[in-house]
Formats: structure tokens, C-alpha cells, sequence
């Protein structure tokens, strides 16, 4: 970028005329030379700088979804049929109406890139993208999630980059007075070099104050408000997330580090509450918050959005960095930004309330009805484009896509050969590995570094199967998340991986007692550009959509992450899904552990013997192949369907979802979070019981005398269910097999992550 | 009659909703003070809430304690007016002199979130009336800068005056000095208190009710 930094002056709209020829550095800036081409046909000339600037970043991977979005046309043109969908795809976050008058957001983002860069300041500033997005819906945020994926615990470079990620999230979410209600933390060696870190925002407002990302009226401001800009993340879009990390050059990857933002939790929270007290006064015309792409995507999309045109002076913007040029200026991705439309009139009572809250801001220009997007430095033009060409109009590709050669092999290699531990002992010793395996090891060492108390609507928590926030103090009105994703299975199967993401992510809602109602995605992917990777997008992304289509619940909106691999090595294809389930009464929610003695606990639904990509085989040898578990969509739906009308009903006493580990960990964790023993005889062959990981499956305990009307309810629905045993006791007791003292099952289970990081 | 409790809202204060919460749970009326008016609104106590006021710059609590309504707040405490420090509210009134010593780093250097029992050292203040003196009270504690110091002459006047008001029970979670978890200034009338009582006062959001008990007994005491 050295190109930019050193002009002497601005390359305006004349002397681009007047240079045709000249050479630019569209290569270095991400964009190959069909698209430069491109670039220039549409404008007839060759691009300024600025404009290139801004074709750099908008044209990215990260911001046009170019190598996605045919695949992604899928989620609207499946969803199913959904009263509650009030804003979706293609908005800043979806928006579903969940009755009484509210309406909520939510969305789930990546980090990825930076978050290898720079730990700390990458998921920090994950965090407070993702706020933004919810707070540019006119929300107010009320929680985040953040779904983790890191290379192997013990790894040298996992010490270096899971301590800092936890401790950015910790110190941007906390500052900002957002509990963090959940999420999930994962190891695999295919993340040793491409960790994921996605944040999960859910904000509420009333259904009236839905904001749109659209400029309108021509001759109303155009307002930059929130921190200064400077030259923090120039190229974050363009040259750090859209493209995959170097094999081993750790300088290379290192020179990236400026590419990454720098966040300022402090002036966030006071955007948050400057924001909601302009909407309040209905100061705001369109409102967008500066992500990605900066002060170019906030000006192309607003206008683009309302069909107007533009007139910026890109001498106004404050910097942090006098030295800024304009092409600097617009690829820039300082953080605590946020753009908004202001009738004239409005103008001094919008100064007045960012002044009380401290927060600069700045009139930078107007709203024209030309239907252009003109930006001007110092009185000279350096940018005249048709917003629409920067905003809608990138690229589409249809990038090759191609089974990969080793997905029969893979398929082949079935766990049914790996030995099995049979006698008591055995089982017992595979029980307290995998229970202690950091995948599956207690994550308080993780979730005790974030604030979820703050707000005091925190209804669940860590380690529940979903979080859920109270919406309405009087009503009970309420919310749940869960967020899932299991890169084994999907490594095995894309189609059926992300349909086993949203079927658990499902579940964990209603076992929570929430309906579920919407969902949110992140894919995690390698690079586009390998027809392998892409047939995994493509097959991911069919699967979900079709699961979306029968659970009946619509994809409002999420976040495509490509290029997560190193050299030529990719993650495992990893979608990660959040479900939004509504609670009518929080009060009714449901929570894992066993707090009542002799309560009646059945397992509910069908178990075969499942264990291709289960934590046993991955855990006990290392093995990865066979088929994932069966999806069960009809299954799952009428599990959901119990747990939610007995939870309304009050029958149960604890309630958890079957995944990972399958029933032994389930009973474990129900016997630590409730501080109580069971005693249980299984039904069938030990291990196939306690380790399949068969979808569609929860464990519950029922309240005395519930027994007659759990039945009824099981039957009306079709779900079986097995009579386990009872709660009680001081050990976890499978009968005839082996025993296993709470203690020793504590002791296990909390050792290992801060055996690992202190 | 009401108690009028005036909850102050700085720049980064985040518990000012729970705290009002916590006050109207207790039968008070919570009166919303803005930092940067030099107005106590006639209140009859004030509860500095928790946060990152002014995002913890500087030191935490250290600019605050040079913001406009300290300056009214400084003389009505002298005065004799119930102020009650929660977390960066504590460290606000230490940085303001308003209570001796000052919060540090926890011992593990990471912010902590989780709930834990203190012991209630001192029911003789206008914030803990309603407990008895031992009785053990579950709270939540959630800070970076939560380890409570000051000089051993400090420490030895606060033990000798009954002004150590709470202390953690079982195992110290920061490593404050003498497990200290909240202190009370020379007339008793301010306390600051590191864990948070008002995470604590419904059993669907909160660690239990146990924290309700410093809101009732400012409610009573201002109405006694």
C-alpha cells in the first residue's frame, strides 16, 4: 500500500481521465484483473485510488459473498413459510417478531483471521462488530454468545491464542455491560493454524422501532458519529480475511498484524446508549454502523439502500492520524463507528445528544437525488461511482465444485473396527477420559473470565444448553440461544454435518423449554478457490436450508468465513448455527441438573450404534471416518415438541440434550450441575448406550407424580423413551457396570483446562 | 413516605439498571443521578454502581472520582449521607478518599465472574442493618481489579474500629488482604463493597436473594 501512503496528492476524477494508463495496484489490494477490468468499463475510465479503494474492499470475499452467494439464494428460496420474520437476509441482522409487541435480532459473525493475528484485539473487536450490526437494527443489545474452535489443547500456539481470545472477549464484552450467556469451545488439529472465533449478538426493541440501512430525502446529513478514524484494519476485508495464511512464514502472517482493528469497548457503550437515545427521539432516517469496508460500505450501502445518491467530503472525517489520505480513509476499519441519515432540522438536537454522551460527531455530507456516490478531498472530486455497483453489483462467481477424492475412503474407514471397552472398568475409564478430554472438560475456566450477570435478565447460563435472557419483567416474556456445529461430522458428510448442527442447536433450545423459531449461521470454510472446499459450501449450505425448510424455522441472516486454511490444508468444514427459541414464561426454563432425589429419569428417543465422528473415536483413537449419525428431522421435531409442552407444564426436573460423548457425559454433567448422584441400569448393550451419539435424543428427570402425563404427551408425539433410573445419591451408579463418586467425576471433569492454562 | 435511593450513571456504569432494580425490589424508589450534574436530587442515600466508568482509564474509579456529582456527593458523605461503592463504585470512592485503601489486580491476574459467600462482619452500618453479625450471605463477584489493599496501619485501625464490614468466606477468590470484601469509612456511613448484592435479589436471574438484605436495610434505616 505503499502506492497510496506516498501520492503526493489525491488521484482525482480528472486525472484519472486524463492517465488512463497508469499502473495501480489492484493485485496487492486483492482484486484480479477481470475485475479491474470490470472496475473500469462500468465507470469508463480508470478508477481514482479512492475508488479503487473502495471497489478493493466491497468486491472482497468478505463483504460480496462473491463465491457464496448463488449457493446462498438457497435460505430464502427454502425458508419455510414464517409469520415471525419481520427483516431478513441481507440486512445487518435478521429480525423476528416474538409477540407482545417485541421484536428480537440476532446474529452471528466470525473473527477468524484477525483472532490468529492478534488474539486479543481480534475477538475483542469480533465482539463489538457483531454489537454494532444489532445496534444498527435499532436494538438494544442484551447479550452475546461466542462459538470456539482452537487447534490441539496442548499445542504450544493454542497457549498463545486461547488465553487471548478468551481474555479479548472477556475485556470487550464485559466493559460493555453484556452477559455472555454461551456458546461452545472446541479443539481439533485442523484449527491449529485457523482457530474460529464466531460471536453470536441478540438485541430487543419494539416491533415500531425496526431501523432500516437507508439513506433517503435528498438534502439531509449524511453523519459520521463514534471514534475517530485512523489506520487501524486498512485491508482488514480485503487482504486479511479473503484470503487464505501462508505455510509456516510466520513473518509473513505477522506483517498482517496492522490489518488488524483495535477496539475501544468504553466509547462502544457509549455509541450503544448515544444510539438508543437518538432513536428514542426519532432523530434517525437510516442508520448503518462501520464494519468491515469502513466509511466506503456505510456511504455504498446507505445509498444503494434508499436508491439516492451521496455527496461526501472526505476532508471531514476526524482521524487519529492526520497523515491519512482519502483511499486511506475509506478502506479503513477503525472500530466504534457508526454512520447515520439526519433530517436538517434535526441536526442540533442529534449533536446535542452524542455531545451528552461524549460521542464526536461529525456532518460529512449530504443525501443527493443524483443516484450517485461523489466523494470529494479538499474540494477535488475523487469519487464519482454508481453506489449500487459497489454494493449489489459485485462479482458472482460459480467457482468449481468437486467431491473430494478421499470422501469415499474417508466414509469407508467405519469405527466399527476400533476395540471397544467392555468389562466395567473399561467403560468406567472411557467415561472419565473423554469426561476429561478438554473438548469436553468443564469450561468454567473459560466462561468464570465473562460477565454474565450484568442487566439482571440472565435466566441461563454457561453451562446450561442454551442461554436465555428475560425480555419483559412483567410478562416473563423470554428468549433462548443455543449455538452448534461439529466439524467431524461435517467433514464426513457436509449435508448431514449442518443439518446435525441445526437439529442439536434446535434441541439445546427446547430443552432449555424455549419454542424454537429462527436461526443464524456462521459457515466456516477453507479457500473457495478449491473445488473440494466448495463442494463442502455447496452441500452445507443444501443441507441446511432443506433442515431450515422442515424444522420450519428460516435462516434471518449469518456470515460466510472463507480462505480458513493453511497453505493448502483446510479446516474441516465447519457451519455453525444459532437457534432463537421463545420462552412465553421464562420461569418455566428447564436446566440440566438433577436438584430433586428420586425423581424418575427416561432417555428419550432411538439409540443405534453411532460413532462415526464421535468423541470417543476422536478421543480414544484418534480416529475420524465412517458416516456422522443419522439426521432425524421428524424425530427431532417431535423431541422438541415434548420438552417445550412439558416444561410449560411443569413436569420435568432437569433436562439435557444428547451430543458430544453422548448419554455418559449427558448424565455426568446432569450429576455436577445439580450436585447429585443417579442410579441407572441401561437397557441394552453398555457401550452402545452410553457413547452413540444418535441425534434426536435428550435425557430428562421427572417431578413426582409427573410420570402418567409425560407418558401421555411422549405417546401423543411418538417419542420413545426408556425408564433409566432414578436421581439420587452421592455417585454416578450404572447398574452392574460400574460407580463413579461425584468427587472423583468433579475432579475429572475441572482439571483439564486449567491443568492446560493455568 | 418513600426511600429515595439516588443510583449515579457515569460514562462505562453498566449495573445502574440492576442496582435500580434492587432498590425497588427492596420497597425503595430509585432516583437516576448523571454524572455530570453537580445534583443529589434530595436523596436520602446514593449507591455508586459497577462498570467501567469512563472504561477504567487511567485507574479504575480514578477519573470519576473527579466527575461533577462526586464533587456535591464529597461533602453530603462527610455530612453524613448513606453512600454505598459496588464494585467500581468501591473503587471510585477509595480513589475519591472517601474510604481508605484501594483495589488491585485479582492474584490470578484474570477477571472473575462467580458467585461467593461472604461473611457479614459488621451489621452496624446503615447498608447491612438487616443482617446479623456472622451471618453468611451468597453475592456475585465479577472484576479484574477486585483485590482489596492498604498499609498495615490501615488494616489494623479498620479491624480495630469494626469497619471491615464484609469478608469472603472459605476460600479468598482475589486475594484481598485478610480476604477484606467490603469496609466501611470512620463514620460509617460509606461502604464500599467489591461483590455484587444486587446479582443477588431475584432467584430467576440472580445467585438466590441473599444480596436483597443491604437494600432493605438501606430502605428501613432511611425510613427509621
Amino acid at each position: 500500500m505503499s502506492e497510496l501512503t506516498t501520492a503526493p496528492a489525491a488521484d482525482t476524477v480528472t486525472d484519472a481521465a486524463a492517465t488512463p494508463d497508469r499502473d495501480q495496484p489492484y493485485a496487492a489490494l486483492g482484486l484480479t484483473s477481470a475485475e479491474y477490468a470490470s472496475i473500469a468499463a462500468q465507470l469508463g475510465r480508470r478508477p481514482t485510488e479512492s475508488e479503487l479503494a473502495i471497489y478493493s474492499v466491497m468486491w472482497s470475499e468478505h463483504c460480496s459473498y462473491k463465491s457464496s452467494r448463488a449457493y446462498l439464494r438457497q435460505f430464502g428460496a427454502k425458508a419455510p413459510p414464517s409469520a415471525a420474520l419481520l427483516a431478513g437476509i441481507g440486512q445487518n441482522a435478521g429480525v423476528v417478531d416474538i409477540g407482545q409487541g417485541y421484536a428480537v435480532t440476532f446474529k452471528i459473525e466470525s473473527h477468524n483471521h484477525p483472532s490468529y493475528v492478534e488474539p486479543f484485539q481480534g475477538a475483542a473487536t469480533g465482539v463489538g462488530g457483531i454489537v454494532r450490526d444489532i445496534l444498527a437494527m435499532g436494538a438494544r443489545p442484551v447479550a452475546i454468545l461466542d462459538s470456539l474452535r482452537f487447534g490441539p489443547a496442548d499445542a504450544p500456539d493454542t497457549k498463545r491464542v486461547l488465553p487471548g481470545v478468551v481474555a479479548g472477549i472477556s475485556f470487550y464484552g464485559n466493559c460493555l455491560g453484556l452477559p455472555n450467556i454461551g456458546g461452545e469451545l472446541a479443539f481439533d488439529p485442523c484449527y491449529a493454524g485457523n482457530p474460529l472465533v464466531n460471536a453470536l449478538c441478540v438485541g430487543v426493541m419494539r416491533r415500531e422501532d425496526l431501523k432500516a440501512a437507508k439513506a433517503s430525502g435528498p438534502g439531509n446529513k449524511v453523519v459520521l458519529f463514534g471514534s475517530p478514524t485512523g489506520p487501524d484494519g486498512i485491508g482488514g476485508a480485503s487482504v486479511l480475511a479473503s484470503a487464505s495464511f501462508g505455510t509456516g512464514a510466520a513473518g509473513e502472517d505477522r506483517a498482517k498484524r496492522p490489518n488488524v482493528q483495535v477496539g475501544d469497548p468504553f466509547m462502544e457503550k457509549l455509541l450503544i446508549e448515544c444510539c438508543l437515545e437518538l432513536f428514542a427521539a426519532g432523530l434517525v432516517v437510516g442508520i448503518q454502523d462501520l464494519g468491515a469496508a469502513g466509511v466506503s460500505c456505510a456511504t455504498a450501502e446507505l445509498a444503494a439502500g434508499g436508491q439516492v445518491g451521496m455527496r461526501v467530503r472526505l476532508d471531514a472525517v476526524p482521524l487519529r492520524d492526520p497523515a491519512l489520505g482519502p483511499a486511506e480513509i475509506l478502506m479503513s476499519e477503525s472500530q466504534e463507528r457508526m454512520m447515520a441519515i439526519v433530517e436538517p432540522g434535526d441536526i442540533g438536537r442529534f449533536l446535542e445528544i452524542c455531545a451528552r454522551w461524549d460521542v464526536p460527531a461529525t456532518v460529512i455530507g449530504e443525501v443527493t437525488d443524483g443516484g450517485r456516490l461523489e466523494m470529494t478531498w479538499h474540494g477535488e472530486q475523487v469519487v464519482d461511482i454508481a453506489p449500487g455497483s459497489a454494493a449489489d453489483d459485485g462479482p458472482v462467481y460459480q467457482r468449481p465444485a468437486v467431491r473430494p477424492a478421499d470422501q469415499d475412503e474417508l466414509a469407508a474407514s467405519d469405527p466399527a473396527v476400533l476395540p471397544r471397552p467392555a468389562s466395567g472398568a473399561e467403560l468406567r475409564a472411557t467415561l472419565l477420559s473423554l469426561l476429561g478430554s478438554p473438548g469436553l472438560a468443564d469450561k468454567t475456566w473459560v466462561t468464570e473470565q465473562y460477565d454474565r450477570h450484568v442487566r439482571g435478565d440472565t435466566v441461563l447460563a454457561m453451562p446450561q444448553d442454551a442461554g436465555a435472557i428475560r425480555v419483559d419483567e412483567r410478562t416473563h416474556l423470554g428468549v433462548a440461544l443455543a449455538t452448534d456445529g461439529n466439524g467431524r461430522y461435517s467433514r464426513l458428510d457436509p449435508y448431514a454435518g449442518a443439518q446435525l448442527a441445526l437439529a442439536e442447536a434446535y434441541r439445546n433450545v427446547a430443552a432449555a423449554g424455549a419454542v424454537p423459531l429462527a436461526v443464524t449461521n456462521c459457515l466456516n470454510f477453507g479457500s473457495p478457490e478449491d473445488p473440494a472446499v466448495m463442494w463442502q459450501f455447496a452441500e452445507a449450505v443444501r443441507g441446511l436450508a432443506d433442515a431450515c425448510a422442515t424444522l420450519g424455522v428460516p435462516v434471518t441472516g449469518g456470515n460466510v468465513s472463507f480462505y480458513n486454511q493453511t497453505g493448502a490444508v483446510p479446516i474441516h468444514p465447519t457451519p455453525v448455527v444459532g437457534v432463537l427459541g421463545v420462552h412465553q414464561d421464562v420461569r418455566h426454563r428447564l436446566t440440566i441438573g438433577f436438584d430433586g432425589d428420586g425423581d424418575t429419569i427416561l432417555l428419550l428417543g432411538r439409540t443405534a450404534a453411532e460413532f462415526g465422528g464421535s468423541a470417543w473415536a476422536h478421543v480414544r483413537h484418534g480416529h475420524l471416518g465412517g458416516r456422522p449419525p443419522a439426521v432425524d428431522l421428524a424425530a427431532e421435531r417431535a423431541l422438541a415438541a415434548v420438552l417445550t409442552a412439558a416444561a410449560e407444564a411443569g413436569l420435568l426436573s432437569a433436562a439435557h440434550d444428547l451430543s458430544d460423548g453422548g448419554l455418559a457425559i449427558a448424565l455426568a454433567e446432569c450429576c455436577l450441575a445439580g450436585g447429585r448422584g443417579c442410579q441407572v441400569t441401561l437397557p441394552g448393550d453398555a457401550f452402545t448406550l452410553l457413547f452413540s451419539e444418535s441425534a434426536a435424543r435428550a435425557v430428562v428427570a421427572l417431578r413426582p407424580g409427573a410420570d402418567a402425563a409425560v407418558t401421555a404427551l411422549r405417546s401423543s408425539h411418538g417419542v420413545p423413551a426408556a425408564i433409566l433410573g432414578r436421581t439420587g445419591g452421592t455417585a454416578l451408579d450404572v447398574a452392574g457396570t460400574f460407580t463413579i463418586p461425584l468427587p472423583e467425576l468433579a475432579g475429572v471433569h475441572r482439571a483439564t483446562l486449567p491443568a492446560l492454562f493455568g | 413516605m418513600t426511600a429515595r435511593i439516588g443510583v449515579v450513571t457515569f460514562p462505562g456504569s453498566l449495573d445502574d439498571v440492576d442496582a435500580e432494580r434492587a432498590v425497588r425490589l427492596a420497597g425503595g424508589t430509585p432516583v437516576p443521578l448523571w454524572h455530570a450534574e453537580r445534583d443529589l436530587r434530595g436523596v436520602d442515600a446514593v449507591i455508586l454502581p459497577g462498570g467501567f466508568s469512563y472504561g477504567d482509564y487511567l485507574r479504575c474509579g480514578a477519573i470519576a472520582a473527579f466527575s461533577p456529582v462526586m464533587a456535591e456527593l464529597r461533602p453530603a458523605a462527610h455530612a453524613g449521607l448513606p453512600v454505598l461503592g459496588i464494585c467500581n463504585g468501591f473503587q471510585i470512592l477509595c480513589e475519591a478518599h472517601l474510604l481508605p485503601g484501594a483495589l488491585t489486580r485479582n492474584e490470578r491476574l484474570r477477571f472473575i465472574n462467580s458467585e461467593v459467600t461472604i461473611r457479614i462482619e459488621s451489621a452496624g452500618t446503615a447498608w447491612t442493618s438487616h443482617f446479623a453479625a456472622g451471618e453468611e450471605v451468597t453475592v456475585v463477584l465479577k472484576s479484574g481489579e477486585g483485590a482489596y489493599v492498604a498499609d498495615e496501619a490501615t488494616i489494623k485501625d479498620l479491624r480495630s474500629s469494626g469497619r471491615i464490614v464484609a469478608r469472603y468466606s472459605g476460600s479468598n477468590p482475589n486475594g484481598s488482604l485478610g480476604a477484606i470484601a467490603a469496609v466501611a469509612s470512620q463514620a460509617g456511613n460509606v461502604v464500599g463493597l467489591m461483590p455484587h448484592p444486587e446479582h443477588a435479589v431475584d432467584e430467576l436471574t440472580g445467585a438466590g436473594t441473599g444480596g436483597r438484605g443491604f437494600f432493605e436495610s438501606i430502605v428501613a434505616s432511611v425510613l427509621a
